[in-house]
C-alpha cells in the first residue's frame, strides 16, 4: 500500500501485528525524536495546538492592556510601567504602544492562532486519523512546517522587544506606514521583523496545505470514497486549497513591500512629504491600492481559512453528540465549495471605500451577499441536525451549539457590512470590529474549543474536567456577547476603530460607560481562558483516563485506534470503510461505525 | 451512501502530486504579481520600454535546457548512464546560462539607463526585474534540485534505480521554462 510505503522511507515506523491494544512498542525513540522533532503527525498537532495557545495568551493579554486605555482612558497604573517600561510611562498606555499592541494582537490572533493554531491542530490530528492513512503524505514536511512556524514565532515575539517597538500599522500592514521606516517607530525594525515572521509563516502554512490536500486525495484507506469522508475532512481540504492559493499571493505583495521599504522602488509609494523628518520623497508613480488588492486576496480567503475548520469540526461534534446522522452531508460538502470558490471572488468590498468604481463596487456587493447563500445552507442544516436529536451536552457540543449561535449573528451583520452604501457609513468602525470579532474571530474560537473538547481524549487518552468546561463555555459565551454586542450600537454612532482616546472627542464621549462595561468584560472573559488552561494542562497527567476505545459511540475512524496509539496509528492493517461516517440511529441501532460492512437487509438513508 | 464504491486508484504518487500543488501554488504567486503589473500599468506615470535583447536568448537557453532534460529522462529510464550523465549536467549548464543571460539583460537595462532600483526607478524597470528575478530564483532552486540527484545516483554505496526524483525534477524544470515563457510573452503582450 503506497500509505504505509511512504511512511516506512521517511520515518522507519514498525508496525506490529499484535492486536493488544495500548501495547505498541516503539523502538529507537528518544526525547528529541518523541518530543521536539517529531514527524508523528498526533505530536505535531499537539505542537501546533500549544504553540497556538501561548500565543493565544499573549494576544488575548494584548487585548486586555490596550482594553485598559480604551475603558479608562484618564487612570492611571503604576503597575503598568513595572511591565512596559517607556511603553507606559506614568502609568498609561504611550499611543505607540497603543498602536502596537492593537497590530500585533490582530497578526498573532488571526496567524498564529486561528490559522495555524486551529487548522495546524486539526488539519495534523484529525486528517490521517479520519482517512485511515498512518501519517501525512510526507511527515518530514509536515515537521518543518511546524518549525517553520516556530521560527515564525521567535521573530514575531522578538520584534516586541526591540527599542523602537514591534509594528504598529494595523495587521494588514498597509502602505506607506509599513513602507517607510521613518513614518513610525514600529515601521523600522520592527516591521521588518514582521515581514521576514509573516514569510515564514507563509511558508509554513504551503508546507502544512501541500501534506493536508496530498494526504485527503491519495492516502485514504481502502472504501473511503470522497463521500464517505467526515465533513471535518472536507473542510480541511477546502481549507488547504485555499492556503495554497492564497498565501502565495500576499507573499507577491510582500516582496514588492520589501523592495519598496530597501531598494528605493515605488511600487506601493508616490507623492510623499514625510513630516517626521521634513522631507519629500522622490518616490512617485506607485499605487498604496495595489497592496490592498494583493492582500485582501489573501486576506479574505483568510477569513474562511479561519472559519471552515471550525465549520467541519462543528458539524461532526453537532452529529456525533445529535445521534443523529448531518443533515444534507451532500449539501454540507457542495456549501463549503461555494464558499471555497466564492472565498477568491469577494476581496475588494473590503476596499469599497478606496475610490473603487462604484459599478465594480456592485459587482463586489452581489458576489459578497452570494455568500449567504451557502452560509444559510449550512446553519439549516446545523440547527436540522440537531432537531429533535437525543442531545448529549457535553461542553465540546456546548461550544458547537454556541458556535453557530455566534455564527449566525456575526454573520447577519456581514449581509450590511456587504453593501457598499452601507458601508460608506460603517466601514472603519467599530461596526466592522464587532463583526469579524464575532463571526470570525470567537466563533472561530468556539469551533477550536469544541474540536479540543471532543478530541482531547484521543489526544491524551484522558478527559478534561466537565464542570471547568461547563463554566469556561457560559463565562466566554455570555462575555463575547456582552464585549461586542454593545460595539455594534457604537460603530452605528460612527465610533472608528483604532483610536487612541474617545474620550477627547465630544461625539463618542457618551459611550465611555460602555467602554468601561466592555473592558471589564474583557478582563472577565480573559480569566475564564485561563482556567481553560489550568484544565487542559492539569488533565494532560492527572484528568480522568479514558477506559474504552470509542467512549463517544461515534462513527469514524479515529475511534477505532487504540485508546493512546502509537506512531502509525493502528497496530494492525488499517480498517476496510465500507459505508459513510454518519450512521447514528440507523435501522434501530444507535451508532454503525464506519468499518462494519452493510448488512444485506440494511435500509438506505 | 449505500452505493458500492471502490478504492481510489493510487496511479500518481504522493510526492508528484504534492508537486503539482507546489506548481499551482507557485503559479498564484507570478499570477498575482502579473496581475500587480497590469493594475499598475493601466495606471498613470508608466515607462515603455523594449525588453533587451538578450532575453531572446535566455530563451533559447532555457527551452534548449528542457529538450536536454527530457533526453535525460529517457535515457536514465534506458539505463544508458553516460548519456544521462552528459545530459544531465547540460540541462544543469543551460539553466545557469539562462540564469547570467537574465542578469546580463538587467546590465544592458540599466545601461540604458532604465533604473530597476533606486529612487529614480519606475515601477515598470522594477516589476520586470522583481519578477524576472523571483523566475531565477525558481530557476536556481530547480539546478540545486538536479545536482541533488544527480550526486545521490552516483555518490554512496548504494545505487538508486528509481526514476522518481529524475521524473519529480524533470516536471519541476519545464516548468520553470513554461513559466519563463508565459512571462516573456506576457512582457511583450502587454507592451
Amino acid at each position: 500500500m503506497a500509505n504505509e510505503a511512504v511512511l516506512h522511507a521517511h520515518s522507519g515506523v514498525e508496525t506490529h501485528h499484535d492486536h493488544d491494544h495500548g501495547h505498541e512498542h516503539h523502538h529507537h525513540e528518544t526525547f528529541i525524536t518523541k518530543y521536539i522533532f517529531s514527524q508523528d503527525h498526533k505530536m505535531i498537532a499537539k505542537q501546533f495546538l500549544i504553540t497556538g495557545m501561548v500565543w493565544a495568551v499573549i494576544g488575548g493579554l494584548m487585548s486586555v492592556l490596550f482594553r485598559f486605555q480604551l475603558g479608562y482612558p484618564d487612570a492611571t497604573y503604576p503597575w503598568l510601567e513595572d511591565i512596559l517600561g517607556k511603553w507606559a510611562k506614568g502609568g498609561r498606555i504611550s499611543a505607540e504602544a497603543y498602536y502596537a499592541l492593537v497590530t500585533t494582537h490582530g497578526t498573532v490572533l488571526v496567524f498564529f492562532v486561528l490559522t495555524a493554531g486551529l487548522s495546524g491542530t486539526f488539519a495534523n490530528f484529525l486528517i490521517p486519523l479520519q482517512v485511515g492513512a498512518r501519517d501525512m503524505a510526507s511527515p518530514f514536511m509536515n515537521m518543518l512546517s511546524y518549525w517553520f512556524f516556530f521560527t515564525a514565532s521567535i521573530v514575531m515575539l522578538s520584534s516586541i522587544f526591540v527599542e523602537t517597538g514591534p509594528f504598529s500599522g494595523g495587521w494588514t500592514a498597509y502602505p506607506p506606514l509599513s513602507a517607510l521606516g521613518d513614518a513610525s517607530p514600529g515601521s523600522k525594525i520592527g516591521m521588518d521583523l514582521w515581514l521576514v515572521s509573516m514569510a515564514l509563516f507563509v511558508v509554513s502554512s504551503l508546507l502544512g496545505g501541500l501534506n493536508y490536500i496530498a494526504t485527503i486525495l491519495n492516502m485514504r484507506t481502502k472504501g473511503m470514497s470522497m463521500t464517505r469522508m467526515p465533513l471535518t475532512i472536507w473542510a480541511l481540504f477546502f481549507t488547504a486549497v485555499l492556503g495554497v492559493l492564497s498565501f502565495p499571493v500576499l507573499f507577491s505583495g510582500f516582496i514588492l513591500l520589501i523592495f519598496d521599504r530597501h531598494f528605493g522602488t515605488s511600487f506601493y509609494l508616490s507623492d510623499i512629504f514625510l513630516a517626521s523628518t521634513n522631507t519629500a520623497l522622490p518616490n512617485e508613480g506607485g499605487s498604496a491600492i495595489l497592496y490592498q488588492h494583493l492582500f485582501w486576496f489573501l486576506g479574505h480567503p483568510e477569513v474562511y481559512i479561519i472559519l471552515l475548520p471550525a465549520m467541519g469540526m462543528v458539524s461532526e461534534i453537532l452529529s456525533v453528540n445529535s445521534r443523529k446522522p448531518i443533515f444534507g452531508y451532500i449539501a454540507m460538502v457542495g456549501s463549503l465549495f461555494a464558499i471555497a470558490i466564492l472565498a477568491f471572488l469577494v476581496w475588494a468590498h473590503h476596499m469599497f471605500v478606496t475610490g473603487l468604481n462604484p459599478f465594480l463596487g456592485s459587482i463586489f456587493v452581489l458576489l459578497t451577499l452570494l455568500i449567504a447563500v451557502p452560509s444559510a445552507i449550512k446553519v439549516f442544516n446545523w440547527l436540522t441536525t440537531i432537531w429533535r436529536g437525543n442531545i448529549r451536552f457535553t461542553p465540546g457540543m456546548l461550544f458547537a451549539i454556541g458556535f453557530v449561535s455566534l455564527f449566525i449573528s456575526g454573520g447577519l451583520t456581514g449581509i450590511w457590512l456587504g453593501n457598499s452604501a452601507l458601508d460608506i457609513h460603517l466601514h472603519d468602525t467599530y461596526f466592522v470590529i464587532a463583526h469579524f470579532h464575532i463571526v470570525m474571530g470567537v466563533a472561530s474560537m468556539f469551533g477550536m474549543f469544541a474540536g479540543v473538547y471532543h478530541w482531547y481524549p484521543k489526544m491524551y487518552g484522558r478527559y478534561l474536567n466537565n464542570t471547568l468546561g461547563y463554566i469556561h463555555f457560559w463565562v466566554t459565551l455570555a462575555g463575547a456577547y456582552l464585549i461586542f454586542w454593545p460595539m455594534h450600537y457604537e460603530g452605528l454612532a460612527g465610533m472608528p476603530r483604532r483610536y487612541y482616546d474617545y474620550s477627547i472627542w465630544e461625539s463618542f464621549k457618551q459611550f465611555g460607560e460602555l467602554n468601561k462595561f466592555i473592558s471589564t468584560v474583557a478582563m472577565i472573559v480573559f480569566a475564564a481562558q485561563i482556567l481553560f488552561l489550568i484544565n487542559f494542562f492539569y488533565s494532560i497527567w492527572k484528568g480522568r483516563k479514558v477506559k474504552e476505545q470509542n467512549p463517544y459511540n461515534a462513527s469514524t475512524l479515529e475511534w477505532t485506534t487504540p485508546i493512546n496509539p502509537g506512531h502509525g496509528n493502528w497496530p494492525g492493517e488499517i480498517p476496510e470503510v465500507h459505508r459513510w461516517a454518519y450512521d447514528y440511529g440507523k435501522d434501530g441501532r444507535e451508532f454503525i461505525s464506519q468499518t462494519e460492512p452493510v448488512g444485506a437487509d440494511e435500509s438506505k438513508h | 451512501m449505500t452505493t458500492s464504491v471502490t478504492s481510489p486508484e493510487r496511479k500518481l504518487h504522493p510526492h508528484k502530486f504534492m508537486l503539482w500543488i507546489a506548481i499551482g501554488s507557485i503559479v498564484m504567486m507570478f499570477a498575482g504579481l502579473t496581475s500587480a503589473y497590469l493594475v499598475k500599468k493601466s495606471q498613470t506615470n508608466w515607462l515603455e520600454f523594449d525588453l533587451p535583447v538578450v532575453f531572446w536568448y535566455s530563451t533559447v537557453a532555457i527551452v534548449a535546457s528542457s529538450v536536454t532534460m527530457w533526453l535525460a529522462q529517457k535515457s536514465f529510464k534506458a539505463r544508458e548512464m553516460q548519456r544521462y550523465r552528459i545530459l544531465i549536467t547540460a540541462t544543469a549548464i543551460l539553466g545557469l546560462l539562462f540564469m547570467a543571460l537574465q542578469i546580463v539583460g538587467f546590465y544592458d537595462l540599466e545601461a540604458k539607463s532604465i533604473r530597476l532600483l533606486g529612487a529614480t526607478s519606475n515601477p515598470a524597470a522594477s516589476f520586470l526585474f522583481v519578477i524576472t528575478a523571483l523566475h531565477i530564483l525558481h530557476v536556481l532552486g530547480g539546478v540545486v534540485a538536479i545536482m541533488v540527484i544527480f550526486i545521490r545516483a552516483f555518490v554512496g554505496k548504494t545505487k538508486l534505480y528509481s526514476s522518481r526524483p529524475i521524473e519529480l525534477v524533470s516536471i519541476y524544470w519545464h516548468f520553470v521554462d513554461i513559466l519563463w515563457i508565459y512571462l516573456f510573452i506576457f512582457y511583450h503582450w502587454v507592451n
